[in-house]
């Protein structure tokens, strides 16, 4: 892998950050009370998702799932417009009609987030079949987890996909769970990405939390995608560190092998990174203080912002208003 | 302009959006020539015309089939998706159900869905349990779905090109004993607005509200029913979701009797909701109860003895108006 250059670096970091920093005020919120929605914890698989989407260009699609927080807030996707929209205000992006499983933001290329493992896929296809079709050069990602590559439209999905040669990467966060059952106790496949080879596709297994190489992979994919060569099934390694939803008991994930995982947390990983690139601890300390500050104002909108008015509810059914 | 069946109806329509839009595109089984131009050849000739990027064949993958023709929808191309037959959506029915039919609400409107899925069934060709049922009530009951039926090739026209104009998702039900209906052709650019019923015949004693091939018993029944002095009034619904609440009731405001009738099984069928509609609505002018007519409530069978006794049949419409009209 090429060494990433010190500007595209810095940019990674600040959308890790970005994700982490959004991750631990929604948690603190919940844990203090302040809102009760649901909401599916990133903890752990912040890097994954900053890469991945460092790697595209602003006008490039994602399709993401209900853990799609990191897509969308590493995308760029302003964080008023989603802070609003997770609280469920009128000011949200989707002007709280959607809510934290379905966060949309065409202006940042968010065009799905689906409550539904494995839909995003064969949607994503379509796409990038427009782009395709037009030759507007761009490049769709959809984001899934491990659970999700056991279902059909995943295999009808990569199939198509593999077939037509469509500009798509498929970027599997292998977060070792889905929902509440363990990958072993899901799927006898040695990896995801070995999967690929029975469309005839690549397939890249990576270690999410090593920024060189899942920079270095994703970057390939978008490469090979936008060249015309076909769809990717990316793999990245991760840990989902604070189970399926926030609240949600996880004790079936045994301690010993959370404790093993926290020792690849990808935030230190990172950290240790950056400072050996020579950046100082008080420009990464500045980026993190940044960006809480941004949150903090956010969030402070977001709660003082109007609940939807219900006639909302006649409005975006059809593009007619209903009677 | 001469006579076309409805099979043409359909293709120039297709063809005409096509040579017009960029964006127009189909997907499905066996669309394009190497495969025949689609399985009832509703697409024939056009991937000689435009490619096979845009009349593109497809494996036989209904969600893959629908979620491409939703995200190329997104991204701002109109496809036309093909499902072969109307059965197999209930293999792909998270992406019709789920996506296509909220992602503009759940949105909030930045994004929408401008899809038309054509599917082809019908029963009476000896097609059987699962290549057979009329499932419209499915999508009736979907929020952000249209639903349309052409019964005669002009309308088929007409109502492909709307659709296809439709910024919103739309199915649209092909059914296989109306291909071969042959009638004056309407012509390039014609449409027929979605959401407009036609009064197919006028009559002054009873509303007949039918849609797609059941009107064309329906005016049957209307003929034979003249000579009895029975004026019947025939409504198309021809968009069966959302109806044309406005025609039905002004039709059974003037004539006091309704009955709807469909392929589809009775029981929660559309008629079910049309009938409880004008007892709320029209209850003072109606002379007697609205009467549903429909597919008996049994899986589509095979023999065709079975068959004929399964689909509502003229005589029984006869029956029903009779009964209306307490000449039993």
């Amino acid at each position: 892998m090429a060494e990433i250059d010190r500007d595209k670096l810095r940019d990674i970091y600040t959308r890790t950050m970005k994700v982490n920093r959004t991750d631990e005020k929604f948690r603190s919120l919940l844990m203090g009370g302040k809102v009760a929605v649901m909401y599916y914890c990133v903890r752990g698989q912040e890097l994954v998702s900053a890469a991945m989407m460092a790697a595209l260009n602003d006008d490039d699609y994602v399709v993401c799932t209900y853990r799609g927080q990191g897509e969308q807030t590493a995308k760029g996707i302003p964080a008023d417009k989603w802070w609003a929209e997770c609280l469920g205000r009128a000011t949200g992006t989707c002007k709280g009609k959607g809510g934290t499983m379905h966060i949309t933001h065409p202006e940042k290329g968010i065009m799905v987030t689906t409550g539904v493992v494995g839909s995003g896929l064969p949607i994503a296809n379509g796409l990038a079949m427009a782009s395709q079709n037009n030759g507007d050069g761009k490049v769709t990602v959809v984001s899934f987890g491990d659970g999700a590559s056991n279902i059909g439209g995943f295999h009808e999905a990569m199939n198509m996909a593999q077939l037509y040669k469509l500009p798509v990467i498929f970027l599997c966060q292998n977060n070792r769970y889905g929902e509440h059952t363990a990958y072993a106790d899901h799927t006898d496949s040695t990896s995801i990405a070995s999967r690929a080879a029975g469309y005839g596709m690549k397939g890249v297994t990576v270690d999410g939390n090593d920024v060189e190489a899942m920079y270095g992979t994703a970057k390939d994919a978008v490469d090979r995608a936008r060249a015309g060569e076909g769809p990717t099934l990316l793999e990245a390694m991760c840990y989902r560190m604070m189970g399926h939803f926030f609240g949600a008991d996880f004790s079936y994930m045994p301690p010993e092998h959370l404790a093993e995982m926290a020792r690849e947390d990808p935030l230190p990983k990172l950290r240790k990174v950056m400072l050996e690139r020579q950046f100082s601890e008080e420009e990464l300390d500045r980026i993190v203080a940044e960006i809480d500050a941004e949150i903090e104002v956010a969030v402070a909108s977001a709660l003082a912002a109007p609940l939807p008015d219900v006639a909302e509810l006649k409005r975006d059914v059809f593009e007619e208003e209903m009677a | 302009m001469g006579m076309i069946t409805m099979t043409q109806a359909l293709n120039y329509a297709i063809d005409e959006a096509m040579a017009e839009d960029a964006g127009v595109f189909c997907l499905g089984e066996d669309v394009s020539a190497k495969q025949g131009g689609g399985v009832f050849k509703v697409t024939a000739g056009l991937s000689e015309k435009y490619g096979v990027n845009r009349i593109r064949s497809t494996p036989i993958s209904e969600t893959a089939i629908i979620g491409a023709a939703i995200g190329a929808a997104l991204a701002g191309q109109r496809p036309i998706a093909e499902i072969m037959l109307m059965n197999f959506v209930g293999v792909c029915m998270d992406q019709i159900v789920n996506h296509a039919a909220k992602l503009r609400f759940m949105s909030g409107g930045q994004t929408c869905v401008p899809l038309v899925i054509r599917t082809t069934t019908g029963v009476g060709v000896g097609f059987g349990g699962q290549h057979s049922d009329m499932l419209e009530a499915w999508f009736a009951h979907v929020a952000g779905i249209k639903v349309v039926t052409p019964s005669n090739p002009a309308d088929a026209r007409g109502l492909m090109r709307a659709s296809i104009d439709c910024n919103d998702p739309v199915i649209f039900i092909e059914n296989i004993l109306c291909y071969g209906l042959k009638a004056e052709d309407p012509g390039p650019g014609y449409r027929v607005p979605l959401g407009k019923a036609a009064i197919t015949r006028e009559g002054s004693d009873i509303s007949l509200i039918t849609y797609g091939r059941t009107v064309l018993d329906a005016v049957a029944v209307a003929d034979e029913l003249a000579k009895e002095g029975i004026s019947v009034e025939v409504i198309d619904l021809r968009t069966i979701a959302p109806y044309d609440e406005e025609t039905v009731l002004t039709s059974v405001r003037k004539t006091g009797r309704a009955i709807t009738l469909h392929e589809a099984v009775r029981p929660f069928g559309t008629g079910a909701e049309i009938a409880a509609t004008i007892q709320e609505k029209a209850w003072d002018q109606l002379k007697g109860p609205v009467l549903r007519i429909g597919g008996t409530f049994s899986p589509v069978p095979f023999a065709s003895v079975l068959e004929q006794a399964w689909i509502p049949t003229k005589p029984q419409i006869v029956a029903a108006i009779k009964a209306s009209m307490g000449r039993a």
